[in-house]
């Protein structure tokens, strides 16, 4: 089986987040970066065990700057056979998905697998955008993978519960949690890793459509009001009264 | 126009197409246009879209759409925006409208914005806002193509009614055939599912053993909440997965979230500090949500629980 995963760098969520003062751009000074979680922990994990079980080889996929190889070779360390970069900064989903899309597309790939999102802009956009692109159907939010010859069954996180699909290879899916465990590379697979190919390709030319422009705090929070065990009709009258919420 | 897409479960319209109506209403109003709706499959009383401000409702009802698969689904609302000459799509910010909105954005060669919670601004270029970096900052996107998709966070615009019920005109469209097929839908019936939830009362490692959750659903039960819950208490199995919050479980913006034994990690705040009102209740004052929090209490939450359901109880009684 040849299979794809998509893996994108994010601010860890203990970092502290600031811009530069015209609030123009992302101030990345200081900031701790890490594989998105659902990338690393699930949607690699799985591919890898897939491999494992059926033969194959599980290639990485990053859109962006030199800074991401660290993260790249992290994926080779956890078991990744090769992986590929397309060298540009891109601003939207759209851009990174056409990009995918673009390699992809060439390769011939069984399975596609991103993240459920990304932890920092949260647009769970990418996987259907590469689906699109690639005319593939789609399995968002997946819990659960398999695949038995050309098929593949999953189960998909829904709002409240649960949906069972069935489709055939090949396709492009989202992992979300319980999809795999998250694996912790080891040292023998961190030497490896220096090792392993990791090319890196251009980019091919498309319109930025959706760029974000500026960013801003959130209005600071007024400080807490404290209560007591005992004062809880006041504490309910202020959720009626004031905070209008019951 | 700015189309808005319906959705709809087991032919009942839920709150959130309503708030979508409402957001398309507002967003024409900005632009200067109209706003219609769009919907998939049955549902009933489609035309009552119309009093959040549709001004036209259109359905589409073929036999393909009975199931869900994305690439089925943005057939047809391409093919209605093609139709009509919509030139803004409105979403709802949920598994299926995630599941299109990027579909949509790359079938459309359009920019795309998932997870607006404000109206667009139009003067000087359309932009919109939204939340990132787990709440801690606000980011507005400007988007420069003909046609637009944005995602719509649930409850942040609340329905309001504007008009009246319109009459439904059906949309003819020629669709493929699925390609994923749906097995079986599993669905908790009887509460509302946590990223629908107005109301949720959530509790973590504070509360020592599964055995002691009975404090917390009376809680919820006498409020009419969801039940959450913190990671540590759903990976030890204490409680069910799908009630986990935060940064890698779900996340939701509810009216009132109330925090019972959770200390307030960041990764747990990611999840949970886009709600309208948290109250947390926690006997260590140093604990950080505290900080995060609205309304605290300071207290063993075995004593404090109990005495808030108590009071809950007697506000109901009195309304
Ligand atoms: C990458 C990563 C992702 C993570 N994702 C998530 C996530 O999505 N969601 C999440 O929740 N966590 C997540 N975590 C874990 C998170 O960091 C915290 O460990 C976790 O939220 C703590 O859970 P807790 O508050 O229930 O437990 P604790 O931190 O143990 O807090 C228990 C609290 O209960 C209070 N308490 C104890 N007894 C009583 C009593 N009798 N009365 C009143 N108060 C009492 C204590 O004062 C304490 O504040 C993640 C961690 C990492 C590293
Ligand atoms: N720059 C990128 N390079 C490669 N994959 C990405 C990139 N950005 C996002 N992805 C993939 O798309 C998924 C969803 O991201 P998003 O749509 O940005 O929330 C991520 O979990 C990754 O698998």
């Amino acid at each position: 089986m040849k299979l794809l995963v998509c893996v994108s760098k994010t601010p860890d969520t203990t970092s502290r987040i600031a811009f530069s003062s015209d609030g123009a751009q992302f101030d990345a000074n200081g900031v701790q970066y890490i594989m998105n979680p659902y990338d690393e922990w699930y949607a690699l994990v799985r591919a890898l065990e897939l491999k494992e079980a059926h033969g194959g080889t599980v290639t990485l996929i990053n859109v962006g700057t030199e800074s991401n190889d660290q993260v790249i070779r992290k994926g080779l360390a956890i078991g990744a056979d090769n992986a590929v970069r397309v060298n540009c900064d891109p601003q939207s989903s759209l851009f990174v998905a056409k990009q995918i899309a673009e390699y992809a597309r060439k390769e011939n790939f069984d399975i596609v697998f991103c993240g459920k999102e990304t932890i920092d802009y949260n647009s769970s956009e990418v996987g259907a955008m590469v689906a699109e692109f690639l005319d593939l159907p789609y399995v968002s939010f997946a819990s659960k993978l398999d695949v038995s010859g050309q098929t593949a069954t999953a189960a998909r996180d829904i709002e409240g519960g649960t949906e069972m699909v069935e489709v055939e290879l090949p396709l492009v899916v989202s992992a979300a949690k319980g999809m795999a465990e998250q694996r912790i590379p080891n040292m023998q697979g961190i030497m490896m890793a220096k090792r392993k190919p990791l090319d890196v390709i251009d980019p091919v030319p498309f319109d930025e459509l959706s760029t974000p422009v500026q960013y801003t705090l959130p209005p600071a929070k007024k400080t807490v009001q404290l209560f007591n065990a005992d004062q809880m009709d006041e504490l309910v009258r202020l959720l009626h009264e004031e905070a209008k919420v019951i | 126009m700015v189309l808005i897409i319906a959705e709809s479960q087991k032919g009942q319209f839920k709150k959130s197409a309503f708030e979508a109506v409402t957001y398309g209403y507002k967003t024409a109003q900005a632009m200067g246009s109209t706003c219609a709706a769009l919907v998939l499959g049955e549902a009933a009383n489609a035309g009552d879209l119309g009093k959040y401000g549709a001004g036209a409702v259109y359905q589409i009802t073929d036999a393909a759409l009975q199931q869900f698969d994305s690439q089925v689904y943005t057939a047809a609302i391409a093919e209605a925006v093609k139709q009509l000459g919509a030139d803004v799509v409105v979403l709802n910010h949920s598994s299926t409208g995630k599941s299109l909105l990027g579909r949509l954005a790359a079938r459309l060669h359009a920019g795309s914005v998932a997870g607006v919670n404000t109206v667009p601004t139009v003067s000087g270029g359309f932009r919109v806002k939204k939340s990132v970096f787990s709440g801690k900052a606000i980011a507005e996107y400007e988007v420069n193509s003909p046609v637009k998709v944005l995602s719509l966070t649930g409850n942040a615009i609340q329905p309001e009614v504007v008009g009246a019920a319109v009459s439904v005109s059906a949309l003819q469209v020629s669709l493929p055939a699925p390609k994923v097929k749906v097995k079986e839908v599993i669905r908790e019936e009887g509460h509302v599912p946590l990223p629908e939830a107005e109301l949720v009362v959530s509790a973590g490692r504070g509360m020592k053993g599964p055995e002691n959750w009975g404090i917390v659903e009376e809680l919820a039960g006498v409020l009419g909440a969801t039940t959450a819950c913190s990671r540590p208490v759903a990976d030890v199995g204490w409680r069910p997965h799908h009630e986990h919050v935060g940064q890698t479980g779900i996340a939701i913006r509810p009216n009132l979230y109330i925090a019972i034994g959770i200390s307030g990690a960041i990764q747990h705040l990611a999840g949970v500090n886009n709600s309208k009102t948290i109250v947390v209740i926690n006997k260590d004052p140093e604990a950080p949500f505290f900080k995060a929090a609205d309304y605290g209490v300071q207290g063993d939450l075995f004593e404090v629980v109990p005495k808030l359901t108590a009071a809950f109880r007697r506000f109901k009684e009195q309304q």
